[in-house]
């Protein structure tokens, strides 16, 4: 094949007996990363407002955390769509011309009202800590400091009364968003779950189960990768407090954390559970009801992907967490590594709905093994294969990392809402 | 603030009606009020296959590949023809090499030498786009790049396909993919640029044996609709519903 017939997909398309000649797996890795990282945006919203609506006072500092941490996700949700596309340039044109009888053409549009929502809480949240940096940068000298002190004259718009009456209706406000930004945050997920659970085309895609299963597991992924985070973070500086010296202080961190984790653990192993029993019942279903697709299907899931449903996903990502979580004496170090099997888990189930509906031809007559391209070649395989992936994972700590600056999510010194 | 319950279902009531009031200003077409809203055309162009008559010489397939410019090369293709071939042991072996560009010269079907004194039937399917009446690749496309004319040729706006792939997913029939040279999705136009001229499509031309035939449903005196409309033909998947408009004659249960 002549480098300018580079057919897309036929590069990690391996083809085994009869598959129609024009399929191949058109939807790769980044559309595996697609549903992955919106349900991390969409689950780290949900915990945070656990604390905002439901009052769980316990969960105060991770809700902050996670609040931010949905932030520095949000643009990342929309990056592996971005990479995938044939066309990238053309990107903005679900919103210039939206075609509204298809799934993807909303995503725009539900993806900005969410963003803007978000915001709009952290504003809220953060509006008294914006004016208190201001008042406190007036007295410093030098040029970096009076360019932040610019950035937060900014970022407060002008709004800089923090009167009591004035930080009380914040709150009002960011609770009303995080109430708001729930069913929000829910439908932008399940909103990716329909647009698979939609293709009557793909045996195993179509199901109206497929949206809430998504909803479920992107909360549980949501709130396992802010623990791991919010674990990572403050062990490091209980860490860093020892060594300097202050035991104590050290001390009083691992115990604060100790209380958020195991609230948190809680919820993680309701929505978990949840989620597993959804999915089990859609594949009894799908074996019990033994439409013409199932053949080829379980000869897929018991068979050439057996290793990636039932040991990789259902075994280490679901059973041992599980079990991890439930056995008695949990430590933050067994918690760390449930959560961390959690968040594996549950990129193997997005794995094995989006590459496993691609496991088969439309023909039932033949399979197709997706190869991802590991070292890159050209352009497509850069974008569209394990370097692109490592990107996309990559991007939201680096945005964490810069939002940090302006909103410290993690710490005392920050009053958040009461 | 106190509310009673008179207040609260005067409230709701309102609140209803001034939410669901502006929603009525929108009107909801349906296929038939939209198309009849464009204009009504003369035509509606649909194939109709005579699988008795197709010997798998891929001529169909050749001919569309260098009219349409599709890559000739390139393992995809606008229209393919499969091989299907029942042995006596119950086993059915189907295959389409580059699409059965180069016809069927062999016995071997994936490696597998098939002895035709152990076949108990065997014939060919050509396929391609269906053109469907109820297009789940147009239904699905985000952007409206993809669309029915109202001939009921369903095309691909290739200055508007943002590639996205999601109508490649959503065809049940395989007929779509990624052109290797526009980078935009790409399918069978029903030789679109030479039936609105009265040429008949390039696979059509070059059947000889008169398996492929084009078919325009709204001229009753049309040779190939007066089989579609007396004869018993069938279509593939009709289970999904998407109407298409490929009849065939001859059709096996078994053909995927």
């Amino acid at each position: 094949m002549s480098e300018e017939y580079v057919v897309h997909g036929a590069e990690w398309t391996v083809k085994q007996l009869f598959v129609y000649p024009n399929e191949y797996i058109y939807w790769s890795i980044q559309i595996v990363m697609y549903p992955f990282m919106t349900g991390l945006v969409a689950g780290a919203f949900v915990l945070s407002a656990m604390y905002h609506v439901f009052g769980q006072k316990d969960l105060k500092e991770l809700a902050r955390f996670s609040l931010v941490f949905s932030l520095a996700l949000l643009p990342v949700a929309a990056l592996p769509l971005l990479l995938h596309l044939q066309q990238p340039t053309r990107a903005l044109e679900p919103l210039l011309t939206p075609h509204f009888t298809s799934a993807i053409a909303a995503f725009g549009i539900v993806i900005t009202v969410y963003g803007l929502i978000v915001l709009a809480e952290i504003w809220y949240v953060y509006r008294e800590y914006f004016v208190t940096q201001i008042e406190k940068l007036q007295n410093e000298t030098g040029v970096l400091n009076a360019l932040r002190r610019v950035v937060y004259r900014t970022l407060t718009i002008g709004a800089t009364d923090i009167s009591d009456a004035a930080v009380h209706a914040d709150h009002k406000a960011a609770k009303i968003m995080a109430a708001v930004g729930i069913p929000t945050a829910c439908f932008l997920h399940g909103y990716a779950g329909f647009i698979f659970g939609s293709v009557k085309a793909n045996a195993l895609w179509m199901s109206p189960l497929m949206p809430v299963i998504f909803i479920l597991s992107a909360v549980v992924s949501g709130i396992a990768l802010c623990m791991l985070t919010y674990i990572v973070i403050m062990e490091s500086k209980a860490f860093w407090q020892r060594r300097q010296g202050s035991t104590l202080e050290a001390h009083e961190i691992r115990g604060a954390e100790k209380d958020v984790i195991n609230k948190a653990a809680r919820f993680l192993v309701v929505f978990l559970i949840l989620a597993i029993s959804l999915e089990i019942l859609d594949l009894i279903f799908r074996g019990y009801t033994a439409m013409k697709s199932w053949d080829i299907l379980r000869s897929v899931m018991y068979g050439k992907d057996f290793m990636n449903i039932f040991i990789l996903q259902y075994t280490f990502g679901n059973l041992i967490p599980l079990t991890l979580l439930l056995l008695p004496g949990r430590t933050i170090k067994r918690t760390a590594l449930a959560v961390l099997f959690v968040l594996f888990g549950v990129f193997m189930m997005r794995w094995n709905v989006v590459i496993g509906g691609q496991a088969f031809s439309l023909s039932f007559s033949g399979y197709m093994h997706y190869e991802i391209p590991i070292i890159p070649h050209s352009m497509e395989t850069l974008k569209e294969g394990v370097v692109g992936a490592l990107a996309v994972i990559a991007a939201p700590f680096l945005i964490l990392w810069v939002l940090n600056a302006f909103l410290p999510s993690l710490g005392r010194e920050v009053e958040g809402p009461k | 603030m106190t509310c009673s319950r008179r207040d609260f279902l005067k409230e709701a009531v309102s609140t209803t009606a001034a939410s669901v009031l502006p929603l009525g200003a929108f009107v909801f077409l349906s296929t038939e009020e939209a198309k009849a809203a464009v204009a009504d055309s003369e035509a509606r162009y649909a194939f109709l296959i005579d699988t008795n008559k197709c010997v798998g010489c891929g001529m169909c397939v050749k001919a569309c590949k260098n009219e349409n410019e599709v890559p000739y090369d390139a393992p995809v293709t606008r229209m393919w023809v499969e091989r299907y071939i029942f042995t006596k042991d119950g086993k059915l072996h189907i295959d389409s090499p580059m699409g059965g560009r180069d016809g069927f010269t062999d016995n071997e079907v994936y490696g597998e030498d098939i002895d035709p004194d152990d076949i108990a039937k065997a014939f060919f399917v050509p396929k391609g786009c269906n053109h469907c009446d109820n297009p789940p690749c147009v239904q699905v496309c985000p952007v409206g790049a993809t669309y029915q004319t109202k001939e009921g040729v369903v095309l691909v706006d290739r200055d508007w396909c943002m590639g996205c792939a999601y109508c490649i997913m959503a065809c049940p029939f395989g007929a779509r993919y990624f052109h290797p040279v526009e980078k935009v999705a790409d399918k069978c136009t029903f030789c679109y640029h030479r039936i609105s001229k009265g040429l008949q499509p390039a696979c059509v031309q070059s059947c000889a044996f008169g398996a492929r035939r084009i078919a325009n449903l709204k001229d009753p005196d049309d040779p190939a609709t007066k089989i579609i409309t007396t004869e018993r033909v069938a279509v593939l998947k009709d289970l999904y519903g998407t109407k298409p408009h490929a009849f065939y004659l001859g059709l096996d249960h078994d053909v995927r």
